[in-house]
């Protein structure tokens, strides 16, 4: 399941990258804060193509990275669909952890907290509403053609995914096939969430109201 | 177990010069144009515990929140023992609020969390402290389930986990029920014994004269008042005071 494989690894690094820096951004207070916000915020709406051509643009044979001979692999999927939905994961880890942050604010003022331990804190806190954040980003993921089949190729085998074997099957005409691919994808996507809501599910009743 | 104590020996105390008398001259908070509190002179000493009095509005939790930090004087000095307050003098202080913030985590992990975030995470102090306020048995149970009395049972526990040298409490009993009052007021007089000064919020004049060591009486962001407390409640000197104690009415 190479859709699966490379769109959860691209959430999980997404995550890894896009939460800490989502919740520095709910934390601290600058010059240009704002003009950040609406920038990040813009990025959500990235076109999936657009990230592709950079992508290929710096890992072709030509390109800077081109040494790494990334180009037509997973990896370069992967990197592709994390520098997609990484802006979304920040954006919207932002806005879950300013609500909480304007709740904690004072409290981790008086404890003389550093910035580090309030980001840490704020993610672990609001680690529940974090899972949808991730959702959020693994639906863009898995759902998105264009970067994959720029940066991929849609090689059998090797490269194609969910995505782009349906587009292949539509224009080739298989339009049973490609219904049909599409039907096992959105299988796969109401499996993970109903996985992660069930487990949010559980653990919220366990951790706290 | 039972003979640890909380809030005592306090190892910062030991290197650095104690944080009391509090010298505050001419402090100011303005917001929107207002100025919320103004000309504010105050001396507090070590060893009373001091009750901050005053009507809605008069700058209490204003007044407690400039001397802990949490927002900045618009005007004014104020000086810690003679130094300002800085990062240093802010870590040595401690505050419990009105509402009690509490992670959504363990009522243990509350205390954990702060314990870890000074340096050393110490299941036996944690426990103790746990043990002192009466939340033993709820040690694994989410903070947050915690009814409110317990709440800011634990609220308070948090805070003397930093062994302050200055306690602020901004109201912490309001709106709980008797039971807990009294609990607090006694870790309250506990921490007070052990040599934590004690600024406290309180519309309560009961609790007020059960506490007090001094009253600050605040009236339109101003001091209108700061006597010894037996002073205070047998003879008011100013008009603002006599009123609030008598329960008159002034718009």
């Amino acid at each position: 399941m190479l859709s699966l494989r490379v769109s959860l690894t691209a959430t999980a690094l997404a995550c890894l990258i896009g939460l800490p820096l989502g919740a520095l951004l709910a934390v601290a207070r600058f010059r240009g804060r704002n003009a950040l916000l609406v920038l990040v915020n813009a990025l959500m709406g990235l076109p999936p193509v657009v990230v592709g051509l950079l992508v290929y643009l710096h890992l072709s044979r030509s390109g800077p990275l081109g040494f790494l001979g990334l180009l037509y692999t997973p990896t370069a999927m992967i990197v592709a669909q994390t520098i997609l939905i990484t802006p979304i994961v920040v954006a919207l880890s932002r806005q879950v952890l300013d609500d909480l942050h304007a709740e904690y604010a004072e409290q981790f003022r008086s404890l003389c907290l550093g910035r580090g331990q309030a980001v840490f804190a704020l993610i672990w806190d609001g680690r529940y509403s974090l899972m949808t954040v991730g959702l959020a980003g693994f639906g863009r993921a898995v759902a998105e053609v264009g970067a994959v089949i720029v940066v991929g190729g849609n090689i059998d085998h090797l490269t194609r995914v969910m995505t782009t074997a349906i587009a292949l099957e539509t224009s080739k005409g298989d339009l049973p096939l490609a219904l049909g691919l599409g039907l096992i994808l959105m299988t796969l996507a109401l499996a993970v969430n109903a996985m992660v809501h069930g487990l949010r599910v559980t653990a919220v009743r366990y951790a706290h109201a | 177990m039972h003979e640890a104590r909380i809030g005592t020996a306090m190892p910062v105390a030991a290197r650095a010069p104690a944080l009391m008398p509090l010298e505050v001259r001419g402090l100011a908070y303005e917001a929107g144009g207002a100025a919320l509190v103004d000309g504010i002179d105050l001396t507090l000493t070590a060893g009373e515990i001091t009750i901050v009095l005053g009507a809605n509005g008069a700058g209490k939790s204003l007044l407690l929140r400039l001397l802990h930090g949490l927002i900045p004087a618009s005007r004014g000095e104020m000086l810690w023992n003679g130094s300002p307050l800085d990062r240093m003098v802010r870590a040595r202080q401690a505050m419990v609020f009105q509402k009690p913030v509490l992670l959504r985590r363990s009522v243990a992990a509350n205390i954990d969390f702060v314990l870890a975030a000074r340096g050393g995470r110490d299941a036996a102090r944690r426990d103790a402290l746990l043990h002192e306020v009466g939340l033993s048995d709820h040690a694994g149970q989410p903070a947050r389930l915690l009814s409110g009395g317990e709440q800011q049972r634990l609220a308070l526990a948090r805070a003397l986990a930093t062994r302050p040298e200055v306690l602020f409490l901004d109201e912490p009993t309001a709106s709980l029920d008797p039971a807990s009052i009294v609990k607090i007021e006694q870790m309250v007089a506990a921490a007070h014994g052990v040599g934590t000064k004690i600024v406290f919020v309180t519309q309560d004049l009961g609790q007020a004269r059960r506490l007090a060591g001094d009253v600050v009486f605040l009236s339109r962001g101003r001091v209108a008042e700061h006597s010894p407390a037996e002073e205070f409640f047998a003879e008011p000197a100013s008009e603002a005071a006599r009123d609030y104690i008598s329960g008159r009415i002034v718009i």
